[in-house]
């Protein structure tokens, strides 16, 4: 059995900085396994631009973005294997994978990080009811039907969802010859950013309806249809608002999962709210040596995130491939506390001990909150009051904690992270 | 004088911004956190403009598309004529990235360059 | 001229067929879809009742017995999953006791093996996550489930194998008395048969009223599912139902052969025979009263949901034999719940109706067994390696959610009555059936189907007819 240092699961925008940053931290077998043809995942068929200007203070297209990974993975001459299916990690770390060559195989990885990314709700998950004829599809399916195939999977286009991946392929459809009719949201704000709305929506003039679903789909063969309804405050479709829009397609753009099948069978922990691991200021799972980073820890909206967020978990993971920290931690791990409003946090742990000089801490709100504060409080004492214009749920949040400020609170237990409004 | 409300598509950040015109003159630009910010203001007012991204097809590539961009913004009233003028561009492989797939697109003065990789196709198969 | 055309290839129709290619006999299938299993026969509780519901002395009770007891030697025989996890029906007051006690006295005069009634302490203790609220439930170790597509497709292949025709995308238009036999036109042409097996579904009623002046009447009663992702499949372990109603079996709880929840149906009666779309009324009731048996039913998990129609015959019966005005002409109608349970009992009945009819002899050559496409999972780790290496396709993951390599998929596409759609495809190897519900994979199969069947991208359905995919290329409409 071959023995690498450290297995990256996913050569994605995370798999890739994470493997980057392990290498320029000084670690040499490091295996990146990959179930598609190329590196790069999802960014490959993200053929927009508005990626990377965090990172290279440049705007790129998502293959672009991609490709300056890439380019730093083959000259730093780190291993990846394409067309390579992950099946299985066992509590010791030993990877079972298999691909065509090599038929099912092992690898044995002192540290292995998680970087499978996420995928897209169906609509199952909505129990949209109506018939199911051909012309239903995920965003990202037509995303990659279109701009790496050149497929049309439509002509008149109904989207389900302002997801970032709904807003950026009603354009994509528009430009390419299709009419896109309309944008339904169940919820009453969108879940995509406000820059994609203005320049895939309102440039193309295509009306985006708030607190709409669709309740009917029409058609036996062939999407002939859909009926949206307005909903009330429960998201219950309000009797007397259908409208019905002829259609031959219906595009749902109703939220990513990360895919964590693998995480969950090899017993790390997960958090029901991101559907995601687990992890302390390391990243790393309630598994030692086990990593988590990208759209399988939890949904981003930005790649920069992505890539920051896995490099800082190849830099950890490279540190306890060296053995930089101890097999029992020290100090005390502090927990974190989202409340009102604030749905989740990752890390969701702290031990002080082993954070880097600065932390960013990363969450969601559950609603829309406008003229308010995003406020840390260390135990009884609140150390961070930060004024928003407003903040939502489409808009990933972070506050950053220093290390110094956490070690002049000793004792503390608990840090809360909350929204707060104006007194 | 006239106020005009945008959102800034410059960044993920989508900053809210509030530009105070006289006529055609932009006489004040607040909301923005950046220097771009500003910028894109000014122009969006007076001569709005975009980046367009779409794909062109590849021959005998070991993909069929390749995606492309603008590389730099036009005018926002040319982005279908700029779409439409590659409807039958075709490009041999291998392209790479920052290759020139077209030039001078829809009169605009900007060229239309490769964002992705396709290589040469070298197996047997090619689909038909 | 045939001697035997069946009409309709869904469970009856394949059961009918596989069971008629043991005799001497020409016959063919016409089918007016694309595939086997589009029907009813597709969209069920995919039960093997034990069969305790159906009052004593009907067609119901007897083949559902029958059937039941056949069907595990058959499932060995055809190599399609199925499981024999057992069923409980649950009474949730006490006045629903004397329901309870006549369900099980109606299971021993029908002739199911091994019911009893179970305590409340007893039911709890074999399904934690039944209502808190039970008081009793019959139990029927019997009772299974089945994957209907594989059962459906299994027989198919072997009747194939043995001998029988099939045509797809048939549609019979108009049936009439010849001399000998039946001249049946369809919109691909006439065909003629001695003998004339109608097993066609919810429009049984319709090919039966070209030949009888005895009308019968078939509504479409439908009912709406959801299926739970398997992270939900163990919730339960059994099939759980309540006790019946007027309009069925009322909402089961129960695990499929391949590990996910199914949860359902409802029970309305419709007038459109394609009307299987579910919705938002039926799949709320689906929810809330699959809720008053099971507790904790994780319905975030869901990830599809579907609607079924059942053939339900005015007289509540199957109806299957000769038809009285119409000689040779063989009704298998009526065929609801417990139809999927019955199926190789209806199957063993019609074949030899028309065997002792027509005089028909045994074949020496019958072949009785048939492989299903390969399980890479169920093989170990050396021979799972001999596969790929004697066809590398099997390294390579399609489906990512079930798991499904690209061999499963060609293999699919190869074998006899072969997928020739994604829902084919998706039937017969489960890839697009898991909880992404074919988003990553519909590209790679739609390209795999493409190649292997020298069509084009666009020529590709989910289900036949006008079910295409790809419209076209980008800007061909600019």
């Amino acid at each position: 059995m071959e023995k690498y240092d450290i297995v990256i699961i996913g050569g994605g925008p995370a798999g890739l900085a994470a493997a980057v940053s392990a290498k320029k931290n000084g670690i040499d077998r490091i295996l990146i396994l990959e179930r598609d043809k190329e590196l790069g995942g999802i960014l490959n068929q993200c053929i927009h631009n508005g990626f990377g200007l965090h990172t290279f203070q440049e705007e790129l297209t998502g293959p672009e973005y991609a490709d300056r990974f890439i380019k730093q993975v083959k000259e730093l001459d780190i291993a990846y294997k394409l067309n390579t299916m992950v099946m299985d990690i066992s509590q010791d770390k030993t990877v079972t994978a298999m691909n065509r060559e090599d038929g099912l195989f092992e690898v044995q990885a002192k540290a292995v990080i998680l970087a499978m990314g996420c995928r897209e709700r169906a609509r199952g998950a909505l129990n949209i009811p109506g018939f199911r004829p051909a012309g239903i599809y995920s965003a990202g399916t037509a995303q990659r039907l279109v701009n790496r195939e050149g497929y049309m999977p439509g002509r008149e286009v109904v989207i389900l969802g302002s997801g970032d991946i709904g807003l950026i392929m009603a354009r994509r459809m528009t430009l390419e010859g299709a009419k896109v009719k309309v944008v339904a949201e169940l919820m009453p704000y969108s879940g995509g950013l406000k820059r994609n709305i203005v320049q895939c929506l309102d440039d193309y003039g295509i009306p985006l309806k708030l607190s709409h679903t669709v309740v009917d789909i029409k058609g036996k063969e062939r999407v002939e249809g859909v009926t949206l309804a307005e909903v009330d405050g429960k998201g219950k479709p309000i009797p007397g608002t259908e409208e019905f829009y002829s259609c031959d397609t219906l595009l749902l753009s109703v939220g990513l999962i990360p895919e964590n099948e693998i995480s969950g069978k090899m017993g790390v922990e997960m958090n029901p709210v991101t559907s995601g691991p687990k992890v302390n200021e390391s990243l790393e799972t309630n598994r030692k040596g086990v990593f988590a980073c990208g759209n399988v820890l939890h949904v981003h909206d930005l790649v920069d995130f992505v890539s920051e967020e896995a490099a800082a978990a190849g830099k950890n993971a490279a540190a306890y491939v060296k053995g930089e920290n101890p097999e029992e931690r020290e100090g005390r791990e502090i927990r974190l506390n989202p409340v009102e409003g604030v749905r989740y946090t990752v890390p969701a742990t702290i031990n002080a001990a082993y954070m880097d000089e600065e932390l960013t801490v990363r969450f969601r709100v559950g609603g829309v909150y406008k003229n308010c504060y995003v406020s840390v409080w260390f135990d009884e004492e609140r150390a961070i009051h930060r004024k928003r214009q407003v903040v939502a749920p489409g808009e990933m949040e972070e506050v950053k904690l220093t290390r110094e400020q956490l070690l002049q609170y000793p004792d503390l237990e608990t840090i809360t992270v909350k929204i707060e409004q104006e007194e | 004088m006239e106020v005009k409300n945008l959102t800034c598509i410059n960044c993920p950040m989508g900053c809210p911004l509030t530009i105070e015109m006289e006529g055609e003159q932009v006489i004040r630009v607040s909301g923005n956190t950046c220097k771009r910010g500003e910028i894109y203001a000014r122009k969006e007012v007076t001569n709005p403009t975009r980046i367009v991204t779409t794909t062109v097809k590849v021959l005998n590539g070991t993909s069929d598309m390749v995606s492309v961009k603008t590389k730099e913004d036009i005018p926002k009233e040319k982005i279908f004529d700029c779409v439409k003028a590659l409807k039958n561009v075709q490009v041999e492989a291998p392209v790479h990235i920052g290759d020139v797939i077209a030039d001078n697109i829809a009169e605009t003065g900007v060229d239309i360059v490769a964002t992705g990789n396709v290589e040469r196709q070298i197996s047997e198969y090619v689909r038909s | 001229m045939y001697d035997v055309i069946i009409i309709g290839a869904g469970v009856s129709g394949a059961a009918i067929a596989r069971e008629l290619s043991r005799y001497q006999a020409k016959t063919c299938v016409i089918e007016k879809e694309e595939d086997v299993c589009c029907g009813t026969s597709k969209a069920n509780s995919a039960i093997v009742h034990a069969g305790y519901d159906a009052a004593p002395g009907t067609l119901k009770a007897k083949l559902n017995v029958r059937g039941n007891q056949m069907m595990g030697r058959l499932s060995e025989e055809l190599d399609f999953a199925f499981k024999r996890n057992g069923s409980l029906v649950l009474c949730r007051d006490e006045e629903g006791m004397p329901a309870l006690q006549e369900l099980y006295e109606r299971g021993l005069t029908n002739g199911v093996s091994d019911v009893r009634i179970l305590s409340r302490e007893e039911v709890l203790a074999m399904e934690p996550n039944v209502t808190d609220d039970v008081c009793a439930a019959l139990y029927a170790p019997t009772g299974g489930i089945v994957c209907p597509f594989e059962l459906n497709i299994a027989l198919a292949e072997n009747a194939y194998t043995n001998g029988v025709e099939f045509k797809f995308d048939t549609k019979v238009e108009e049936i009439t008395k010849r001399e000998e036999g039946y001249e049946l036109r369809t919109d691909k042409g006439v065909f003629t048969a001695k003998c004339v097996v109608n097993a066609a579904g919810v429009y049984a009623d319709e090919i039966h009223n070209m030949v009888s002046e005895k009308k019968m009447h078939i509504t479409p009663r439908r009912g709406d599912y959801c299926l739970l992702d398997k992270s939900a499949g163990s919730h339960v372990e059994r099939t759980i139902f309540a006790l019946p109603g007027k309009m069925g079996k009322g909402i089961l709880v129960t695990p499929t052969v391949h590990g996910n929840l199914l949860v359902g149906p409802t029970a309305v009666d419709v007038e459109d025979k394609e009307g299987v779309n579910t919705t938002g009324e039926g799949l709320e009731q689906v929810i809330e009263k699959a809720g008053m048996n099971v507790k904790n039913l994780p319905m975030r998990q869901v990830i599809t949901s579907f609607a079924g129609l059942r053939a339900h015959e005015d007289g509540d019966d199957f109806v299957i034999g000769e038809v009285e005005d119409a000689e040779g002409f063989i009704d298998c109608a009526g065929i609801e719940s417990p139809g999927i349970a019955s199926c190789p009992a209806v199957g063993e009945m019609v074949a030899q109706l028309i065997r002792d009819k027509m005089g028909l002899k045994e074949k020496e050559d019958f072949i009785s067994t048939r492989k299903g496409i390969v399980k890479p999972d169920t093989l170990s780790k050396e021979e799972r390696n001999a596969l790929i290496k004697e066809n590398p396709a099997y390294g390579s993951i399609v489906c990512r959610c079930e798991m499904i390599t690209e061999g499963e998929i060609i293999d699919a596409i190869r074998r006899p009555l072969g997928a020739r759609s994604l829902d084919g495809i998706k039937r017969r190897t489960r890839a697009g059936m898991g909880r992404c519900q074919a988003g990553f994979c519909s590209p790679r199969t739609m390209e795999i189907l493409a190649e292997e069947q020298n069509r084009s991208m666009s020529d590709i359905t989910k289900s036949g007819g006008k079910s295409r995919i790809i419209v076209g290329t980008n800007k061909d409409t600019l």
